[in-house]
This record gives C-alpha cells, structure tokens and sequence, in this order.
C-alpha cells in the first residue's frame, strides 16, 4: 500500500484541533460552562460513528452487486470501528450528561436511539459469527445491514423530532449553532470530525488488510 | 406485472390451504396468546393504570408475533425450498408471505386485544380507531418479522436468532404503536396521534420496500 500519504491530514488536523479544544475560545453558558469542550469530542465521536455506518452501508450494497468478498470485509471492519466509535461516545455523553441534566444516564429519545443503534450493530456482529460459509455470511451480512441501517435512520432522523429530547436542536430547545456558538469553534469543530473520521478510516484499513492477510495465509494452508 | 400477481395468488392459496390444512400454527399460537393473557390475569386482576394496560398488550402481541412468523420459511422443507426456487418470483415468495402474515398477524393482535379487554379491563372507547393502530402495527410487525425470518432461517435458524436480529430494529415500530395506542385508550382527540399512525404507515411502507429490494439477494443460494 503506498496510498498513505493522506495519513499525514488527520495526524496535522489532530494536533491542530486537539490543543484548541483544550485551550481554545468558547462561548461560555450558564449550564454548561467550560463542559461545552466536550463538543469537540462527544458530537465529533457520533458524526464519525454515523460516516463510517454510512461507508459501510455502501460496501455492502457493492458486495451484494459484485459478489466480491472485498467489499464484504470492508464492510465489517467499517461497522466494528464504528461500532469502537459509538461506544466512546456513549462514555464521553455520560460523563457530560452528568455535569449538566444531573445524572449518566436519562430516558431520552436520542439515548435510546444511540443505545438501539449499538445494540443493533452489535446483533450484526451475532449474524456474521453464526455463519460458517464466507460467501453466505457476507450476503446476510450485506442484507441486514442495509436493513438496520435504513430503519436505524429513520429511527435517529424521524423519532427525536416526534419526542421530545433534552438535547439542543430537538422539541423545542434551540442548536447550538443559534445560541452564539463563539465563532473560534466551529472551525475546530468541523476539523475535529474530519479528524476522527479519518482516524477511523485509518484503524478500518488496518483491519482489513489484517482480513485480507489471514486469508491468504488460510487458503495457504489449505 | 400480471404473472406477479398471479403467482402472489397462487403462493397464498398455497399458504392458507396448508393453514387450513394441518393448523397447528394457528392453534398453538392462539392457545399461546390465551395463556399468556391467563398468566397476566392471574398476576395483576386489575390494571388501572393506562399506560401499563397499553403496555402490557403490545407485550403480548409482540411475543406471540415473534412466534407466529418464526416458522414463515421453516415450514417449507428444502426440496419445497428449491421448487420455488425455480418456479417463482422471489418477489412474489415474499409478498406472498407478508400478506399471508399480514392476515395472520391481524386475526392475532384482533383475538389477543378483544380476550384482553374482556379479562383485565377496557378503557378503550374510540373501537375505529384502535382497530387502525391494531392494523397498521400488525402490517409493521409482519413485514418486518417475515424479513428478519428470512435472515434468521437461511442463517440456519439458531435458537433466539429472530429475538436478537428483531428485536433491535423493531423498537422504532414499537415505540411508535405504543404512542398511537396510549393516544387511543387515553381517549385523546385524532389529531394528537394522528403524527405516530402516519409514522407508522411510513415506516410500514419503508420495510415492505426494502425487504421487496433484498429479498431477491437472500433468495438465491
């Protein structure tokens, strides 16, 4: 692989985007305080998660077209980075959960969306590993992926909206973009996401040429 | 379009006739939901409180569903299997068992809610409009139920396989028919839940369409 040079742009975006969320400019409020850093980190952690869902969802449309078990591995290590993702950003929501609503863990539509979809990716997992035959295995795979996904969609675009949520933009409460969010932010902001979702990338490659490698190394000794 | 049509009829004259035929499904289903229905009964007597009426309802539909559609593609042995296989639309094969499941699943959720209301209580007052959300979450369960089925059974059908695939994308549904259903039995006017049925019949019209796209891929072995 001599494609990496583009490993350079998430390690300068990081050690842009990583001081400033510690030490930058921000529009202090009266619930949250200095906590509003957790920004940079807790919303950048699920746009990530959500990109890389969205990558994988495409492999596995491109594998059920092809038939090429490529785009079925990648499709895999797409959702099992994610899935990394979405776990860090459960950890660092309830840590800001806890500052500013007073408690880890509250009954709120965007939690329990979070907490499905998890729950969902992780039956995928339950799915591959109950398949012995690779070919089999990645067409199921492809196909409740595909199926989870579009109802996971629905599910974070459509029920928050119906339900009333404590996060900012939803039922009633205002984003955070029409609140003053201090104009230093939001470069570091979209700089962070791209950031992590690069990194993410990064770790998904790694893993599928690890895929890739233990195959040959199996049909070798077959 | 015209031999869809007929090959989804002749594959539910098929479904219904080996229905009539042996009915095990229906019968042990039935006994199931009645026994379920009994147990609650004797655990609570009464159930004052609406949301957990509400609650425990769905509860009931949605096991006895699980259940139900479990054996969709079980029934058919592998040499049916392939038969199929090389007569028919795949198309049709799923329609066919959707609708088939639509019917089956309403009859269930209609027999399950009147038992339910005659032995633990009924507040419910406004009937057209609980039989729509009874009918619009048995076309969701179903539809999606008889996909997830489909996953489940050329996965090889472990045990639970459709509980842990389900249960994860059908909360969605669940959480939208809980809301419509609450609406009705509150008694509340049609246009404070008029926004779950349309969310429902959205979301109905979205898994039909997916699992017509992806069942042809599941299909071929």
């Amino acid at each position: 692989m001599n494609k990496s040079w583009w490993k350079i742009i998430p390690v300068l975006l990081m050690a842009y985007a990583i001081p400033m969320s510690f030490a930058g400019d921000v529009s202090v409020q009266t619930i949250l305080h200095e906590t509003i850093r957790n920004l940079y980190f807790h919303v950048t952690m699920w746009f990530s998660m959500f990109i890389l869902f969205i990558v994988s969802m495409i492999n596995a449309i491109f594998f059920l077209r092809s038939g090429n078990l490529l785009y079925d591995y990648r499709s895999e290590m797409y959702v099992r980075t994610s899935l990394l993702f979405g776990f860090i950003g459960i950890f660092t929501g309830m840590i800001w959960a806890n500052f500013t609503w007073g408690a880890p863990w509250v009954n709120d539509p965007q939690l329990n969306g979070a907490a499905i979809t998890i729950l969902s990716y992780l039956a995928y997992l339950v799915l591959r590993s109950s398949i012995n035959d690779a070919q089999k295995k990645a067409r199921l795979a492809a196909v409740y992926n595909i199926f989870a996904f579009t109802l996971m969609f629905v599910l974070i675009g459509i029920m928050p909206r119906i339900n009333d949520s404590l996060h900012p933009g939803k039922g009633g409460n205002p984003g955070f973009g029409s609140y003053d969010l201090a104009p230093a932010m939001r470069p570091v902001f979209y700089m962070s996401i791209m950031a992590w979702t690069l990194v993410g990338v990064w770790i998904a490659q790694i893993q599928i040429q690890i895929k890739i490698i233990s195959q040959k190394i199996k049909s070798e000794q077959l | 379009m015209v031999r869809l049509i007929t090959q989804i009829n002749a594959l539910l004259w098929k479904e219904f006739v080996l229905e009539f035929r042996n009915r095990n499904a229906l019968n042990g289903i039935i006994l199931y939901v009645f026994s379920t229905i009994f147990i609650v009964y004797q655990s609570f007597r009464v159930v004052p409180d609406i949301p957990v009426w509400n609650a425990l309802l769905w509860i009931i539909i949605l096991f006895s569903s699980v259940n139900a559609v479990n054996k969709t593609f079980q029934n058919d042995g592998m040499g049916r299997q392939y038969y199929l296989y090389l007569l028919a639309n795949p198309v049709a094969i799923i329609l066919s068992k959707i609708v088939y499941n639509v019917v089956l699943l309403s009859f269930l959720s209609l027999v399950s809610a009147v038992f339910y209301g005659i032995v633990l209580g009924n507040p419910v007052h406004q009937y057209g409009n609980f039989l729509l959300v009874l009918l619009l979450g048995s076309i969701g369960l179903s539809s999606l139920l008889t996909m997830i089925s489909a996953i489940s059974y050329k996965s090889g059908n472990a045990i639970g396989m459709v509980a842990v695939l389900g249960f994860p994308v059908m909360i969605p549904l669940i959480i939208t028919i809980i809301k419509a259903s609450k609406g009705v039995a509150d008694g509340l006017p049609f246009n404070t839940y008029s926004k779950y049925l349309l969310t429902m019949a959205g979301l109905d019209v979205v898994v039909i369409a997916l699992s017509v796209i992806l069942f042809p891929y599941l299909w071929r072995d």
